[in-house]
């Protein structure tokens, strides 16, 4: 079986999938990627199912190794990538050579950057998934010396394909639902709410991000006696000195801090992306219009492998095609998972 | 008046619905913990996985609530929100049976010493010595009235009236898996390491979440609990034990 060898890794590197929905009324969240976008980026470059587990790294990656020639993409926040030294393009699929180096280095916007391989990685699954969700004690940190089985590349198909950036990694503007504690706060403060701009705090991780408010915290007329209720991620929490925090994958499943309003599904990424220092704005958007978001969101989701385009080559990648082609005969992807 | 009118409506009679981000609709029965609110909750999730509405992919319930979670771009919230009415219309919820197969558990419990080091400062806040809050609580039988905020985790409850103590406003940088800790007349049973306002006032070598087993989590709400006390001896040869730590279960009839 083909193993990813892990000769370094940084401090948030982790294996995640789509997570584990249906364990809310045990306590468990459901975790996974905290871009989910950034999954189906990945499945899209390597034509596979966006349900196989990938490597995610918070803010700096690794230095990896191959046991077989193996298929892979990044996606996310980009970092510096390379192999032997030779710079690597982000957001493309490039093959990895038996014996190459790969280094990951830091993210030079966003925070959470995302190595896939064809065939995802196949460790065991626990409760049905194999997310890390750190939070719970399932699954650990990736460390060097790791080394992790991956699936069977059934799919195979060309690599040297990239899709355009996308402008989630710098903050900007996010969309807001209200909930069943918007009424918490009055008018006037949900107003200030909107026109307030934010700065993402130091703290924050894979369970929620604090934001730190341009001037006065907010206050809810109900104090701080709400009575524990569901959580859901993308809930936004105000806590006890009126800075908001975003509740994300692996958020805790009840809070007593009243919730202003909830992230749309769609805008999660930007949040998650959001580095320290960066910038963010929260819009309210009705219901209807949150579901427009959404669903305009799946189709550019699925519309994704439309967008796919041919890396422009230097004599260097020319080899990797070659050897590719050498070995399986096929540059065409064909897409057997959906 | 639109639906986001009646979500943020704070004087509507309970049941109540509101509404959970784009995908979530949450039936709430009370704004404050109460027994009839906690029972309703509980049978009403119940009853709404019996009928399994169309669109609904989960449900759980909180201390008073029953949430369910739809999916939002094949379904329409508001007509959830009719068929939820129409259950709700179907009975008197509040007057409803706890859940069925509930049973009562004994799980031996350190109190105070190094393993557990607020007793003293909560049966300080509860006007009691520390020998009395031990015993009292050690006495309680208290049930779990939900299952939430980490795998496995219980809320469990009421105790009696002078454990009505708030959390501490600092949290405590962390309590070990299987910690007791105590606030507002509840007990939680903490299951995994984390920070927490709850005070920690006994130990357990209970494990809630066991991923690999095939009972992941042990404890359902309905079930009732006592906190034994044992000493530190059997306590440290219970916690060789294995994932229960010492605790016996039976069914309540």
């Amino acid at each position: 079986m083909s193993r990813l060898i892990v000769h370094d890794a940084g401090p948030g590197v982790s294996v995640q999938d789509l997570g584990r929905p249906g364990y809310l009324a045990y306590g468990l969240s459901r975790g996974g990627a905290a871009d989910r976008l950034a999954m189906a980026e990945g499945a899209a470059l390597l034509h596979q199912s966006e349900g196989l587990a990938a490597l995610e790294m918070a803010g700096m990656g690794g230095t990896f190794e191959v046991g077989h020639d193996t298929r892979i993409a990044l996606t996310g926040a980009p970092m510096r990538a390379s192999v032997d030294g030779a710079p690597l393009a982000w957001n493309a699929s490039h093959l990895l050579h038996a014996g190459s180096r790969l280094s990951i280095g830091a993210a030079t916007r966003g925070v959470y950057g995302y190595l896939h391989l064809g065939g995802g990685i196949a460790t065991p699954e626990r409760l049905g998934a194999r997310s890390a969700h750190l939070a719970a004690g399932l699954g650990a940190l990736i460390a060097a010396g790791d080394e992790l089985p991956l699936g069977e590349d059934r799919t195979g198909g060309e690599t040297g394909l990239c899709l355009p950036t996308d402008d989630r990694f710098e903050g900007g503007a996010v969309r807001v639902v209200p909930g069943f504690q918007t009424g918490f706060f009055p008018d006037e403060e949900r107003a200030r709410f909107e026109a307030t701009p934010f700065t993402r705090a130091a703290r924050g991780n894979r369970m929620g991000v604090r934001f730190d408010p341009d001037g006065e915290g907010f206050a809810s007329a109900a104090g701080l006696s709400v009575l524990s209720e569901v959580i859901v991620p993308g809930d936004i929490q105000i806590t006890g000195d009126g800075a908001p925090f975003v509740l994300m994958a692996e958020c805790q499943t009840t809070g007593g801090y009243p919730r202003i309003g909830s992230v749309l599904p769609c805008d999660l990424p930007r949040v998650a992306q959001a580095q320290p220092g960066a910038r963010l704005r929260f819009r309210f958007v009705t219901e209807d219009d949150g579901i427009a978001a959404e669903r305009a969101a799946a189709t550019a989701r699925k519309g994704l492998r439309a967008k796919l385009d041919h890396l422009v080559r230097d004599p260097h990648d020319i080899r990797d095609l070659l050897s590719y082609q050498f070995i399986s005969g096929v540059t065409a992807g064909h897409d057997e998972e959906t | 008046m639109s639906e986001t009118d009646q979500d943020m409506r704070a004087d509507a009679p309970f049941p109540r619905i509101g509404r959970v981000g784009l995908d979530g609709l949450v039936v709430s029965f009370g704004e404050t913990l109460s027994e009839p609110a906690n029972r309703a909750a509980l049978a009403f999730r119940a009853a709404v996985e019996r009928a399994t509405p169309k669109g609904v992919e989960e449900s759980a319930t909180s201390l008073v609530s029953t949430f369910l979670r739809f999916d939002a771009l094949r379904i329409e919230a508001e007509d959830l929100r009719g068929d939820l009415q129409t259950l709700l219309d179907s009975c008197d919820w509040y007057g409803a049976d706890l859940p069925e197969g509930r049973r009562l558990w004994r799980i031996p419990t350190i109190y105070g010493t190094d393993l557990a080091p607020q007793l003293a400062e909560a049966a300080e806040a509860a006007g009691l010595t520390e020998e009395a809050a031990a015993r009292q609580i050690a006495s309680s039988r208290v049930r779990v009235q939900t299952i939430g905020f980490a795998p496995g985790q219980p809320y469990l409850g009421e105790l009696p009236e002078a454990w009505d103590i708030p959390r501490q406003t600092a949290l405590t940088d962390r309590v070990p898996i299987g910690a007791l800790t105590v606030a507002i007349r509840q007990l939680v049973l903490f299951s995994v390491t984390t920070p927490t306002g709850w005070r920690h006032i006994g130990q357990t070598a209970f494990r809630l979440f066991r991923p690999d087993s095939d009972t992941p989590f042990v404890l359902r709400p309905g079930d009732e609990v006592i906190f034994e006390a044992t000493d530190r001896e059997t306590y440290e040869r219970l916690r060789e034990d294995g994932p229960d730590g010492g605790a016996r279960s039976e069914v309540i009839r």
